[in-house]
C-alpha cells in the first residue's frame, strides 16, 4: 500500500505538468495555476498517506522497494523502473511536496500578470515530478534520470524570461555546470556496477561492506565521483558559480528550486549513500571540508554584494555548506533536519524578497531600498522571522538544526574541532548578513517606491527594465509582466508566507535535545547500520552547544545593528580600509574568473589552435584538394562537349568500330 | 538468293544513312537518314530470320519499327518547335544545347 501511495506521489505532478502543457490553449484564464496547485497538493496528501503506511510497519522492515517494470536487462545489468520508499525518501518527499505546494500557491498570485502563466506552471510541476523521481529512485540509474530531469527543469525555469539575454545565459551556465556533475554521477554508477554487479540500492548497500575494505581506492573513487555530482547540484565549491546567476529566474523559482529543494539534492545523495561514505572516510572528509570552505566563502560574499536575491542565494550556498558538513561528519539526521528547516525559512525569505522586489518594480539593489517596514508590514514581519530563523536566534527552527550540526563536529574532536570553529565563524557571518538585509531595507525614511505604496495604496509601475543591465524591455511573453503583486494585496502569497513563517518559528520543536528528537527517531531505520547513528552528544553537551549558537547569533545581530543602524558610517570606512578584501568579496572571490582561467580559456585556446591547424590545414586542405582535382579534370574534358551533333555521331561511329574491331580480333 | 546480298544491301543502306547524318545539317534530312539506318538494321534482321527459319527476327523488326515511329514523332516535334520559333533549321546552329 505504501508503494502505491508513493507511485501516486510521482503520478500527480507529472499529470499536472502534461495537462497544463498540452491543453493550455483550451484552459480558461487562471485554470493552469489551479491545476498546478491541485496536482502538488494531491502529491503531498499521497506523501502523508505513504508516511502513515510506512509508520505502520515494524521499525526493522520500514523500507519498501517497488518496481513497475524492467527498464533494461542486458549482460547481467538489470535495471528496474523502481522506487525505494524508506524514512529518508519519505522525509524528502514531504519536504519537497510540502514546500512546493506553498510555493505553487504563492506563484498563483505572484505570476498572475505574466504572459507565460501556463508555461510557468507546467515547468514548475515538471520540476516537482523530476525532484520526486530523484528522491524516490530505487537504483542509481533512476537517480541519474531524476538528477538530469531536475537539471533540465532548473535550466528551463532560470531561462523562463527567455527574451532576457542575462537569463538565457544564466540558464546555460547552470545547465553546463550541472551536466559536469551528471558525468561524475555516471562514472560513479558505472564503477558501482563494475565492483558490485548491481545498481540497485538494496543490493549495493548490502554488498558494499563485504566487497570493500575501509578506504580501499575503488570505494574512495566512487564516493569522490558521487561528490562531483553532489557539489555541482548543490552549488558547492568549485561548482558554485551558477547559483548566484540562477537568480535571473522568477522569485518563486529561486525560492523553490534554488533554495528549498533542488540544491539540497547533493545532501540527500550523501545521506542516501552513507553506507558507501562510511567505507570511504576520506571522501566523507572531503565533503565536509568542501562544505566548510563553501560556507565561509559564501558567507563573506553575502556580506559584500548588494543584490537582494543574490545575498539570499549566497546564504543558501552557505547553509548547504552546513548540511554538507553535517552529512560529511556523520550527523545525518541533523543534516536532514537542517535541510528541512532551511527549506522553510529560505523559501520564506525568498518569498518576502519577491514581494519587496515587486514593490520596487523589479529593482533588486538593497542600496535603493529603504523604509519598507511601514509600507509593507506583513512582508517586513515575515522577512524578520526568516532572518531570525536563518541566523539561528534562540527558539527559532534554525537554532535547533544548525547548532546540532555544529555541536556534532565538536563532539567528534580531532580535526573536526577546526570545523567546529569554522562553522561558528560562519554562524556569526550568517547573523550579520541576515540582519544586514533587515536593517538596510526595513527601517528609516521610505524610499520613493515605498512612499508611493504608502500614499497611493498600490505598487509603483516603473519602466520595465532588466535589473542586471538596466536595458528597457517590453512586457510581452518572455519578459516579466508589467504588473507586480505584493503579499499585502494577494491572498495566495499571504497564505503561503504565513504558513512558512509559522513553520520557521516552530519547526524546531521537532528536535529538542533530550526531549523529543522526532526527526532522529523517524530517520533511525535508514541510518541504523551507520557507525555514527548511535553516537550522540549528551543532552547537556547539546544544550551547551545551543547556548553557544544562540549567543553567537545574538552577537551577530548586535554587530549588524551597530554597523547598519547605530554607526551607518562604519561599513563605508571598513570598505575603504579593507578595499582589497571588499573587492574580492564583491567579485565573488573571482570564482567565474578562476573557472575562465582554468577551464574556459584553455579550452578556447585549444579550439583556436585546432581551428588554425586542423581545420584550415587538414580539413580545408582536403576538401579544397578534392574540389580542385574535380575542377581541373572537368576543365580537361570540357572541350569534348561541343554541342556539335554531327561530331557526336562521328565519335560514336569510331567508338562502335573500335569495339567491333576488338571483338573481331578476340574471336579470331 | 544468297544471304550475302541482303547483308551487303543492308550495309550499303546503313552507310548511306550514316554519311547522311554526318554531312547534312538540315534536321529533317538527318531524321530521314536515321530512319534509313534503322531500316538497314531491320533488313539484316529479316534476312537472318529467314536464314535461320525462326520468327524472332521478325518480332524484333516489328519492335524496331514501333520505336522508329516514336522517334520520328519526337524528332519531328522538335523540328516543328524550332520552326515555330523561327530558329534556323540547322543542327550546327543548335550546339548551344550541348546535347
Amino acid at each position: 500500500m505504501t508503494a502505491t501511495w508513493a507511485w501516486l506521489v510521482l503520478l500527480f505532478p507529472l499529470l499536472g505538468s502534461l495537462t497544463i502543457g498540452l491543453t493550455f490553449k483550451a484552459l480558461p484564464d487562471r485554470t493552469a495555476g489551479l491545476i498546478g496547485v491541485a496536482a502538488i497538493v494531491a502529491a503531498f496528501v499521497c506523501g502523508v498517506l505513504a508516511l502513515i503506511g510506512l509508520q505502520g510497519e515494524p521499525s526493522e522492515s520500514r523500507h519498501v522497494a517497488s518496481s513497475l517494470w524492467e527498464y533494461a536487462n542486458v549482460g547481467g545489468l538489470k535495471i528496474d523502473l523502481g522506487i525505494y520508499v524508506d524514512p529518508l525518501s519519505i522525509f524528502m518527499v514531504l519536504v519537497v511536496t510540502g514546500v512546493s505546494s506553498l510555493i505553487h500557491i504563492y506563484s498563483y498570485s505572484y505570476m498572475k500578470s505574466d504572459q507565460g502563466y501556463h508555461r510557468f506552471f507546467s515547468y514548475l510541476n515538471f520540476f516537482v515530478f523530476s525532484m520526486l523521481v530523484l528522491v524516490l529512485a530505487g537504483n542509481f540509474v533512476m537517480l541519474i534520470v531524476g538528477w538530469a530531469l531536475v537539471g533540465f527543469a532548473s535550466y528551463a525555469l532560470i531561462s523562463y524570461w527567455y527574451r532576457r539575454n542575462t537569463a538565457t545565459k544564466a540558464g546555460m551556465k547552470a545547465f553546463v555546470i550541472n551536466v559536469i556533475g551528471d558525468i561524475g554521477l555516471y562514472i560513479a554508477a558505472i564503477l558501482i556496477f563494475k565492483n558490485l554487479g548491481s545498481v540497485d540500492y538494496g543490493t549495493v548497500f548490502e554488498k558494499a561492506p563485504e566487497v570493500f575494505s575501509t578506504n580501499q581506492w575503488e570505494i574512495v573513487a566512487i564516493c569522490l565521483c558521487l561528490l562531483v555530482g553532489a557539489f555541482a547540484k548543490s552549488a558547492q565549491m568549485p561548482f558554485h558559480t551558477w547559483l548566484a546567476d540562477a537568480m535571473e529566474g522568477p522569485t518563486p523559482v529561486s525560492s523553490l528550486i534554488h533554495a528549498a529543494t533542488m540544491v539540497t539534492a547533493g545532501v540527500y545523495l550523501i545521506a542516501r549513500c552513507h553506507t558507501l561514505f562510511e567505507l570511504a572516510p576520506t571522501a566523507a572528509d572531503v565533503a565536509a571540508f568542501v562544505g566548510l570552505a563553501t560556507l565561509l566563502i559564501a558567507g563573506t560574499i553575502a556580506l559584500a554584494v548588494t543584490d537582494l536575491k543574490r545575498i539570499i542565494a549566497y546564504s543558501t550556498m552557505s547553509q548547504i555548506g552546513y548540511m554538507f558538513v553535517g552529512v560529511g561528519i556523520g550527523a545525518y539526521s541533523a543534516g536532514m533536519f537542517h535541510l528541512m528547516t532551511h527549506a522553510f525559512f529560505k523559501a520564506l525569505l525568498f518569498m518576502a524578497a519577491g514581494s519587496i522586489i515587486s514593490a520596487m518594480a523589479n529593482m533588486q539593489d538593497i542600496d535603493k531600498m529603504k523604509g519598507f517596514r511601514k509600507a509593507m508590514p506583513f512582508t517586513a514581519a515575515t522577512l524578520i522571522i526568516g532572518a531570525l530563523a536563518l541566523s539561528g536566534f534562540p527558539g527559532m527552527s534554525g537554532w535547533f538544526s544548525k547548532d546540532e550540526i555544529i555541536d556534532f563536529a565538536h563532539f567528534r574532536r580531532g580535526m573536526y574541532d577546526w570545523m567546529w570553529v569554522g562553522m561558528l565563524i560562519g554562524a556569526l557571518m550568517t547573523a550579520i548578513y541576515s540582519f544586514r538585509i533587515i536593517f538596510r531595507i526595513l527601517p528609516g525614511p521610505a524610499c520613493e517606491e515605498a512612499q508611493y505604496l504608502i500614499d497611493k495604496g498600490h505598487v509603483i509601475h516603473g519602466e520595465p527594465k532588466n535589473p542586471a543591465t538596466n536595458e528597457v524591455e517590453d512586457t510581452e511573453v518572455g519578459y516579466p509582466g508589467e504588473e507586480h503583486h505584493i503579499a499585502e494585496q494577494a491572498g495566495g502569497m499571504k497564505f503561503a508566507m504565513a504558513i512558512l513563517a509559522f513553520l520557521s518559528i516552530v519547526a524546531g520543536v521537532l528536535q529538542i535535545p533530550g526531549v523529543d528528537e522526532v526527526v532522529t527517531k523517524f530517520l533511525e531505520p535508514t541510518f541504523e547500520n551507520s557507525v555514527f547513528a548511535h553516537m550522540h552528544p549528551s543532552t547537556g553537551e547539546a544544550w551547551l552547544g545551543l547556548t553557544e549558537g544562540g549567543l553567537i547569533s545574538i552577537a551577530g545581530i548586535a554587530i549588524a545593528w551597530l554597523l547598519y543602524i547605530k554607526r551607518p558610517d562604519l561599513p563605508g570606512k571598513f570598505r575603504q580600509r579593507f578595499s582589497a578584501i571588499h573587492t574580492l568579496c564583491v567579485n565573488k572571490w573571482y570564482g567565474d574568473e578562476l573557472v575562465d582561467f582554468l577551464v574556459t580559456n584553455p579550452v578556447k585556446a585549444v579550439g583556436r589552435f585546432c581551428n588554425r591547424v586542423f581545420e584550415r590545414f587538414a580539413i580545408d586542405g582536403a576538401t579544397a584538394g578534392v574540389a580542385g582535382l574535380t575542377r581541373s579534370a572537368g576543365a580537361a574534358v570540357r572541350d569534348i562537349q561541343s554541342g556539335m551533333l554531327r561530331g557526336y555521331a562521328l565519335l560514336m561511329l569510331f567508338g562502335i568500330l573500335a569495339i567491333a574491331v576488338y571483338f573481331l580480333i578476340r574471336s579470331l | 538468293m544468297d544471304i550475302e546480298w541482303y547483308i551487303v544491301l543492308s550495309a550499303l543502306l546503313f552507310t548511306v544513312g550514316f554519311i547522311g547524318v554526318l554531312v547534312r545539317r538540315n534536321p529533317v534530312v538527318v531524321l530521314l537518314c536515321l530512319e534509313l539506318m534503322l531500316s538497314a538494321g531491320a533488313l539484316s534482321l529479316l534476312a537472318f530470320s529467314r536464314m535461320l527459319g525462326n520468327q524472332d527476327g521478325q518480332v524484333f523488326v516489328l519492335i524496331v519499327l514501333v520505336v522508329a515511329a516514336c522517334e520520328v514523332v519526337v524528332g519531328l516535334g522538335l523540328v516543328v518547335a524550332m520552326y515555330r520559333r523561327r530558329l534556323p533549321l540547322d543542327v550546327d546552329e543548335m550546339k548551344e544545347l550541348k546535347g
